[in-house]
């Protein structure tokens, strides 16, 4: 007998196209157009995944991506729906959470033995004593934790989230028959308007309760209209008036000025024992797998249901040659869907249910019963167990953009209630299940929002929903199900927690949905209350002896659908910067490095080397990343003078100074040079990491102020490198046209002329300690120049790295902002007192907190230290004060092998901070006496800085 | 925190085009010890519509003022510095 039932009218897959897959190593056959799920089906698999606890066997039972019961590996991907995850050639599917197999898992006998040991939250029940065997029981409990293990080394990432922005008028959410129409009638109307849906193809229930073909017109008039579909995408969250979708390896981000939901209703299972065998499926389920793929669900079917939706997947299920064993119907009336299925012959029972499902493997027969008679039993046999515990409205997004649920005793679900603004609802969504009269809302809906916002015909009076055919009544799981004594009855499916649990957890004294649901982690799993949250409500409610509307629902909360973490997890741009000379560094073989956004040039294999070259002859820096800005302009001077404490308008044009940036509460935020290249033009460097920090500030102030000045951030305009050392001027004359003698370019000039035929600043400054000169040039020249000093100084000149040029600056105290300092430091503390002008009239951004620190020095002064044997202390190590208590700590320390020694600086109890005290620093437990030297380690006099 | 921000030069961006400079208070003169530690670290910080500084830092870089509702993230208005009165 074959699996496939003859061509269904909206089938989905391609008879001719036949592809083929492998579970679990063993080939499957599947058509073009199959999901896995349904291929696995049709080739007989009925136990697709085993459970989280117990271990036991599941087959499909929502077939639309709903509940865990189908979550399988493909291609090594843990975590994939096999009903609506599409076949593809050559796909690798695995199981989870078994071991050997599927068929013969160790754990199941967790199902078999366990019952008793595992309530919720066993573990930390059973495995406390002794305490000292805690770290085993974790190492075991963690292993068999989980679903699905991830790669534990992925060498090269598959995808890469990419995120877009989407701004729309209106977002409709939810591309069934409403949607469709919602979205149609907004574009018509003249907006802008974007459709998620989470199928293949927009239509939801139309496209397997025989409307495909009006599916499909509707998308067209969506399409043609200008509607924006994203098919296949799943809205995530409502988050503040965004909308995250999830869609392949894209997440948008959707904002729109309106928003129709149009979400639709989750089919609910019902509880009872053995409710989840395999081939106990949903009725959509399995109407699904027979409509879309053709796939008969099963021979001898019992449907249960609570309302008309399982009446009529029944008659549709007939039509396709299921035999109907049973029917029960848990409302008292018979409904007219009842009496059809009646007159077809079929066994209806009314005010009948399910009380269990019997069979090892699969589903082999059913316990019929009435709640309200012990005695009434009836055993049938089947090979399909349908349930519908009714239609649940998906309010969850609706409710995370801040709508409110009530719940419906007619409807036996929540249901919305007050929408917010903005916000609108459609179809089963907002009650209208019947599909003309969902059509008719999705229009309303469409048109209205469009009208919010200027457009189409003004608003339309909201209609009220029609109680529909598919009101159901509140189906509480019988009774044998909270008492075990037929078999576990499962209220959450993804984490195991059965109708017995709920009790437990309130005898416990877990009384509140809330808590319970921390508790027992039911609605905590991968369907996210989609299947259970209704069933504890109502078992809660029952057992508390409250009303389900005082029981309560707990808050919706994204996700709404599954998503990988990879499409959330990582910075979404993380931009490197790399200087213009960046190729060159790279071609000598430099390390590099992250510094800040930027990748730099540490060294080039040999720091302290590289160091000893700049004192001894030359070297070359890229310090290209130095923040630079051109501040020009009448009032240029008067601008700095009040930012800086220092005094920036008696600078004559050609002449630098050292600034050092405090806040009004004079802690120093950066430090850089001034130079003066004409009346009114200036040019500030910057800390490399304080560019943008700086500019922002710059502007920030400029702004308030409204002066007559012009910022120009030239940071990426220009390349910048230090050519340093004792043989600095020689090699630079043979590239330049400027007098480069220290009488005409003297220590702190500020030079315009070209270096190897390009327009060049240069600027005289040490931080490095020896003779030097930065030369500032355009960024297209980046390579050109640092190749023609490397040249022009052949056999002199070696370039240096970060490293090298950071045991250099620490030979002469030169701070590092953020490095020696941090956001209490004030240029007193930092030993800068000259960098501050308290006499200056000015009000300078910092000078009255400043002056008041003046007065009310602090505890700790920033002091160089030096070590006489060999260690280096790490950064960060603790300084002593004379009782022993931490004062202070060290914040850079090298080997200098120009020195000879070990330096570093540190915060030292300001009595301290004198030459030749002792401190003592105590580093990974050992105390090391250093002496503190407050003049710079080398040159102290600067004369090389002059010469 | 999510919203749409207008800027005067660049039009309606997302707000993470933005960087916060915090609710606008006015810089003191010659302050008293006190009156610098308030301007330095206390803010009103009202639950209502307070005016606030934006720079556009991944577009103009332009500095402005926003009229924002703290409880709602509604934007009422914006200008930049002496246009917004």
């Amino acid at each position: 007998m074959s699996s496939r039932l003859p061509p269904q009218p909206g089938e989905r897959v391609a008879r001719e196209r036949e592809l083929k897959f492998t579970f679990d190593g063993r080939p499957v056959q599947a058509l073009a157009g199959d999901t896995i799920g349904s291929a696995l089906y049709a080739a007989g698999q009925r136990t697709f995944s085993r459970s989280f606890k117990y271990h036991r066997r599941r087959g499909l039972m929502c077939c639309s991506g709903q509940c865990p019961n189908c979550l399988v590996a493909v291609d090594g991907e843990p975590g994939v729906r096999a009903c609506t995850e599409p076949a593809r050639e050559g796909a690798e599917v695995e199981h989870l959470n078994a071991t050997p197999n599927l068929e013969l898992d160790v754990m199941s006998a967790v199902d078999a033995f366990g019952g008793p040991f595992t309530p919720p939250g066993f573990y930390y029940k059973t495995f406390i004593r002794p305490r000292r065997l805690w770290p085993l029981y974790e190492k075991v409990l963690r292993h068999a934790a989980g679903l699905g293990r991830l790669p534990r080394e992925q060498h090269e990432r598959r995808w890469r989230t990419e995120y877009r922005r989407r701004h729309a008028d209106v977002l409709v959410v939810g591309g069934g028959l409403a949607g469709l129409s919602a979205a149609a009638a907004a574009a018509e109307a003249g907006a802008d308007v974007v459709l998620v849906d989470d199928g293949v193809e927009p239509g939801g229930r139309l496209l397997w309760e025989g409307g495909h073909e009006r599916a499909r017109e509707l998308t067209v008039r969506a399409r043609e209209a200008g509607v924006e579909l994203l098919t296949g995408a799943s809205a995530l969250g409502h988050f503040d008036g965004l909308v995250a979708v999830w869609q392949g390896e894209t997440l948008h981000q959707i904002r729109a000025r309106q928003h129709v939901y149009a979400t639709g209703a989750v089919e609910q299972p019902l509880v009872f024992a053995g409710n989840d065998l395999p081939g106990v499926m949903l009725s959509g389920g399995a109407l699904r797998l027979a409509a879309l793929y053709a796939v008969v669900p099963g021979r001898r079917a019992v449907v249960a249901t609570t309302c008309d939706r399982g009446l009529e997947t029944a008659l549709a299920l007939a039509d396709t040659g299921v035999q109907l064993v049973a029917v029960t119907d848990l409302r008292q009336e018979r409904s007219a869907l009842g009496a059809a299925l009646e007159e077809r012959g079929v066994e209806v029972l009314q005010g009948w249910t399910v009380l269990a499902a019997n069979g090892r493997r699969e589903v082999r027969g059913v316990v019929l019963g009435r709640p309200d008679d012990e005695a009434a039993r009836l055993e049938r046999s089947c090979d399909l167990l349908l349930v519908s515990g009714g239609d649940a409205p998906a309010t969850s997004l609706c409710a995370q953009a801040g709508a409110s649920t009530v719940y419906d005793p007619v409807l036996g679900q929540f249901r919305l209630d007050v929408l917010p603004p903005a916000v609108r609802a459609a179809g089963q969504l907002a009650g209208f299940g019947e599909e003309d009269a969902a059509a008719a809302s999705g229009e309303r809906a469409g048109r209205a929002a469009a009208s919010a916002i200027g457009l189409g015909q003004g608003e339309l009076a909201p209609e009220q929903p029609p109680l529909d055919g598919r009101a159901g009544v509140c189906a509480l799981p019988p009774a044998a199900a909270t008492d075990g004594s037929r078999g576990r009855a499962f209220v959450c499916l993804c984490e195991d927690v059965t109708a017995k649990d709920i009790p437990r957890s309130v005898a416990e004294g877990y009384d509140s949905i809330e808590l319970c649901k921390r508790y027992t982690t039911v609605t905590m799993g991968p369907c996210q209350g989609k299947m259970c949250q209704l069933a504890s409500i109502r078992l809660m409610a029952r057992e508390t002896g409250s009303s389900i509307e005082q029981v309560g629902g707990t808050t919706a909360r994204p996700p709404w659908a599954s998503v990988p973490l990879g499409a959330l997890a990582g910075r979404p741009f993380e931009p490197a910067k790399r200087s213009a000379i960046h190729g060159r560094h790279r071609e000598l073989g430099a390390r590099i490095q992250w510094a800040g956004d930027w990748r730099r040039a540490y060294d080039y294999g040999d720091p302290e080397g590289e160091a000893l070259a700049v004192h001894e002859s030359a070297g070359l820096i890229d310090v290209s990343t130095l923040g630079k800005l051109l501040v020009r302009g009448a009032d240029a001077a008067r601008f700095l003078d009040l930012l800086y404490p220092n005094r920036l308008s008696t600078l004559k044009p050609g002449r630098i100074r050292y600034g050092v940036l405090t806040s009004d509460a004079g802690r120093i935020f950066d430090d850089g040079t001034v130079g003066r290249l004409d009346q009114e033009t200036f040019y500030v460097t910057t800390t490399s990491s304080g560019a943008g920090a700086v500019e922002q500030w710059f502007s920030w102030w400029l702004a308030d102020w409204r002066l007559d000045v012009q910022l120009t951030d030239v940071t990426q305009a220009l390349a910048a490198v230090n050519i340093a050392g004792p043989r600095a001027r020689e090699i630079l004359e043979r590239l330049t046209d400027l007098d480069c003698s220290p009488e005409a370019f003297g220590y702190l000039d500020a030079r315009q002329g070209s270096v190897a035929s390009v327009p060049a600043l240069l600027l005289r400054i040490g931080f490095v300690g020896e003779l030097g000169y930065e030369v500032h040039y355009p960024a297209a020249y980046g390579e050109h120049v640092w190749d023609a000093i490397l040249e022009a100084g052949a056999g002199q000149i070696r370039p240096f790295g970060l490293e090298p040029q950071r045991i250099l600056r620490l030979q002469k105290q030169h701070i590092l902002v953020g490095q020696d300092t941090d956001s209490e430091s004030t240029p007193f503390g930092a030993a800068m007192p000259w960098a501050v002008k308290l006499d200056k009239e000015e009000p300078f951004i910092g000078k009255w907190a400043l002056a008041h620190i003046a007065e009310h020095p602090a505890p700790t002064t920033l002091v160089g230290f030096t070590l006489p044997d060999g260690r280096v202390p790490t950064e960060g190590a603790v300084v002593l004060d004379a009782a022993g208590t931490a004062a202070g700590q060290v914040t850079s320390a090298r080997h200098s092998r120009q020195l000879g020694r070990v330096i570093g600086m540190a915060w030292v109890p300001a009595a301290l901070a004198k030459d030749g005290a002792t401190v003592t620093i105590l580093d990974e437990g050992s105390r090391i006496g250093a002496s503190v030297v407050t003049e710079p380690f080398h040159d102290p006099a600067g004369e090389l800085l002059r010469s | 925190m999510s919203f749409l921000l207008e800027c005067p030069h660049c039009g309606i961006r997302e707000v993470a085009d933005f960087a916060f400079g915090g609710e606008v208070c006015k810089r003191p003169q010659d302050p008293s010890f006190r009156e610098l530690c308030e301007y330095n670290y206390i803010r009103e910080n009202v639950a209502g519509v307070q005016r606030e500084w934006w720079y556009h830092r991944s577009g103009c870089r332009t500095w402005f003022l926003a009229e924002r509702d703290t409880r709602t993230n509604e934007v009422l208005r914006i200008g930049l510095p002496g246009e917004l009165t």
